[in-house]
């Protein structure tokens, strides 16, 4: 019965991260003085030289239902969330008109997907076992080592990581393409050694930075676990250093990991964007900067909807498994 | 600040001297009379380093990469310091106020905050800098970049102020008669001062690192030399392919070791206070 308290609480928070998000996404294009509509027809008056005033007026209710502008605030509102948030219909794209925003977002998010969703599990799991060396047994080299190269790596912004790997491995070195360029439309076999060929050193840089919080939070994290008195009485028993590793101070301390690692999500993302962008990597990232050159306003706020639907999600499934994991949860 | 430095640990220390250097760098040297290095052509192009009297040559439109970077550095220096400010006011008063109302309005603001804990902020930035067309100055878009830096630290605040609500001092205070907002200038603030200070050089980290972000994306003010902006422009003109080391390079060298020096002073400094308190 609480089980479904926990459940119904968790799904209550997640419905309305993502009502609070979706809505200021909808408000904030609508406090700037810029209108997407007069931009376009000046634009496109500009382009043609001259247009009669009754072809500009028809363009003009045209667009304007195209971006959803047509009516009151509320009817605007409400249209946006029914068609937007529950049925990914965001209208045509305008850079590839007339192709529906919702299925570009569609051929491009498997690839973000996959880069971060792999660059995470990754960064999270190394992470944490070089943390649990770090702090479980302070002598090894090798750990200080790792984490000496960690907490040199960890501040540095995502992009820079990026640019520097791109500059020396794709530039200088010449080992991997310094743009991706993945071959979609090739047979199965060389459609996947490309992907996986231009993905490694994106992948790579989201890796360089993901990594280096987890050894650090969880390198505190285990050291004071490895205080607690019944570490201590593992070690009377004669339970061999690899045992209390594993199922003393890991099982402690990987619980708050797990929140960090929803909470974190959300960064992970803005830095796949990034580094999307840098290597120029087909995913949502590469998508929303193609958006903003050509001044696509269904599908920037297409994207954007999108994001915030699938962090929260993904916030929401980290949560849900948290209780699986800590027997000491009993959902109260 | 004798005592601070005897006590300081290496990883402060170097922090410390850092943020000397980088301060100086940003803020004094460009009192001394200089070109003005967002203006094309003053010099000849493609200068290699100290030719025609320039520090570090010139770039490819001309301009003095020395005054170039040092402006930049300047103005990425200002955002930081805007947002941090900004983020970590907003952030201890959302979060004292919630952590010291309870009740529904506890609920609420957190609901609030926990949305903007969790929504990416990148592409709501980019959604309100696309609409800015690049034409914001450093107020606006310091205040942006500072929608997002209050969250993470009203969450932190609000658990202090729960654990600090049940002491007995506050218990005392309360009773003995001090008002609301009396208790939480002498009797909460002291407390919550030491972590707002280490939450507010974190927030100058994100909020740089933000503005390179959006620099990249071409979302940076146009005409304001920061430190992302100045990658932004070498890497447009194909800095790296023509390997013009001495333009790109610059400010890439300067944001890793002004990052990892500001990272070294935050967990210095954080040490250096849990030592204090052990004393």
């Amino acid at each position: 019965m609480k089980a479904w308290k926990f459940i119904g609480l968790r799904l209550i928070t997640w419905a309305l991260v993502i009502f609070i998000g979706v809505t200021f996404v909808f408000f904030i294009p609508r406090m700037f003085p810029s209108d997407p509509v007069e931009n376009m027809i000046s634009r496109m008056t500009a382009l043609s030289g001259s247009m009669d005033a009754i072809q500009v007026e028809a363009l003009r209710r045209q667009l304007r239902v195209q971006f959803g502008l047509e009516g009151t605030l509320w009817e605007q509102y409400t249209t946006y969330l029914r068609e937007g948030l529950f049925g990914f219909n965001f209208g045509p794209s305008l850079m590839n008109y007339p192709t529906p925003v919702g299925e570009i977002i569609a051929r491009y998010l498997p690839y973000t997907l996959f880069l971060s969703v792999t660059a995470v599990i990754i960064a999270w799991t190394l992470g944490n076992l070089i943390g649990l060396l770090a702090g479980f047994r302070k002598d090894k080299r090798l750990s200080k080592i790792l984490e000496g190269i960690a907490i040199t790596i960890y501040p540095v912004p995502y992009f820079i990581v990026a640019l520097v790997l791109q500059i020396v491995f794709g530039f200088l070195l010449g080992w991997f393409p310094m743009t991706a360029n993945i071959m979609t439309t090739a047979d199965t076999g060389v459609f996947i050694a490309s992907l996986l060929r231009n993905s490694l050193l994106p992948a790579i840089s989201l890796l360089l930075v993901g990594t280096g919080w987890w050894i650090i939070s969880m390198k505190s994290l285990s050291a004071s676990v490895s205080e607690e008195d019944y570490v201590q009485y593992a070690r009377y028993r004669g339970l061999s250093e690899r045992r209390i590793g594993a199922s003393y101070v890991l099982r402690n301390s990987i619980l708050s990991q797990v929140t960090a690692l929803a909470l974190s999500l959300g960064g992970v993302f803005n830095g796949s964007l990034i580094t999307e962008i840098i290597f120029n990597y087909p995913g949502v990232g590469k998508l929303i900067q193609q958006a903003i050159l050509s001044s696509d306003y269904n599908m920037i706020l297409g994207t954007i909807t999108i994001s915030i639907i699938a962090i929260a999600t993904a916030t929401l499934i980290a949560d849900l498994i948290y209780p699986f994991i800590d027997p000491r949860i009993r959902y109260s | 600040m004798k005592v601070l430095w005897a006590n300081a640990n290496l990883r402060l220390k170097i922090g410390l001297i850092a943020m000397v250097f980088f301060l100086v760098l940003g803020f004094l040297v460009p009192l001394i009379p200089h070109v003005n290095p967002i203006i094309y052509n003053t010099f000849p192009k493609n200068l290699k380093v100290g030719m025609g009297g320039t520090l570090l040559g010139t770039t490819a439109l001309g301009q003095d990469i020395f005054w170039l970077m040092v402006e930049s550095l300047r103005n990425s220096i200002l955002i930081g310091l805007i947002v941090g400010v900004i983020g970590t006011t907003v952030g201890v008063f959302i979060g004292l106020l919630s952590g010291f109302l309870g009740g529904f309005a506890d609920r609420a603001l957190m609901v609030l905050t926990d949305t903007f804990v969790v929504i990416p902020s990148l592409p709501i930035l980019i959604l309100m800098t696309s609409l800015m067309k690049g034409q914001a100055g450093i107020p606006v878009l310091a205040l942006t970049l500072g929608l997002f830096a209050w969250a993470w630290p009203s969450r932190q605040v609000r658990a202090m102020a729960l654990s600090l609500k049940e002491r007995d001092f506050i218990q005392t205070a309360w009773f003995s008669g001090e008002g609301a907002v009396q208790t939480v200038f002498t009797e909460i603030l002291p407390f919550v001062w030491t972590w707002a200070l280490s939450n507010f050089m974190n927030a100058v980290l994100t909020a740089i690192a933000s503005e390179s972000s959006l620099a990249v994306l071409g979302l940076s003010p146009a005409n304001l030399p920061t430190l992302g902006n100045m990658i932004q422009w070498s890497r447009e003109r194909n800095a790296i392919l023509l390997r013009q080391w001495n333009w790109i390079g610059p400010p890439v060298l300067l944001t890793i070791v002004l990052f990892i020096a500001l990272f070294l002073l935050i967990t210095g400094y954080n040490d250096y206070q849990t030592k204090k308190r052990g004393r």
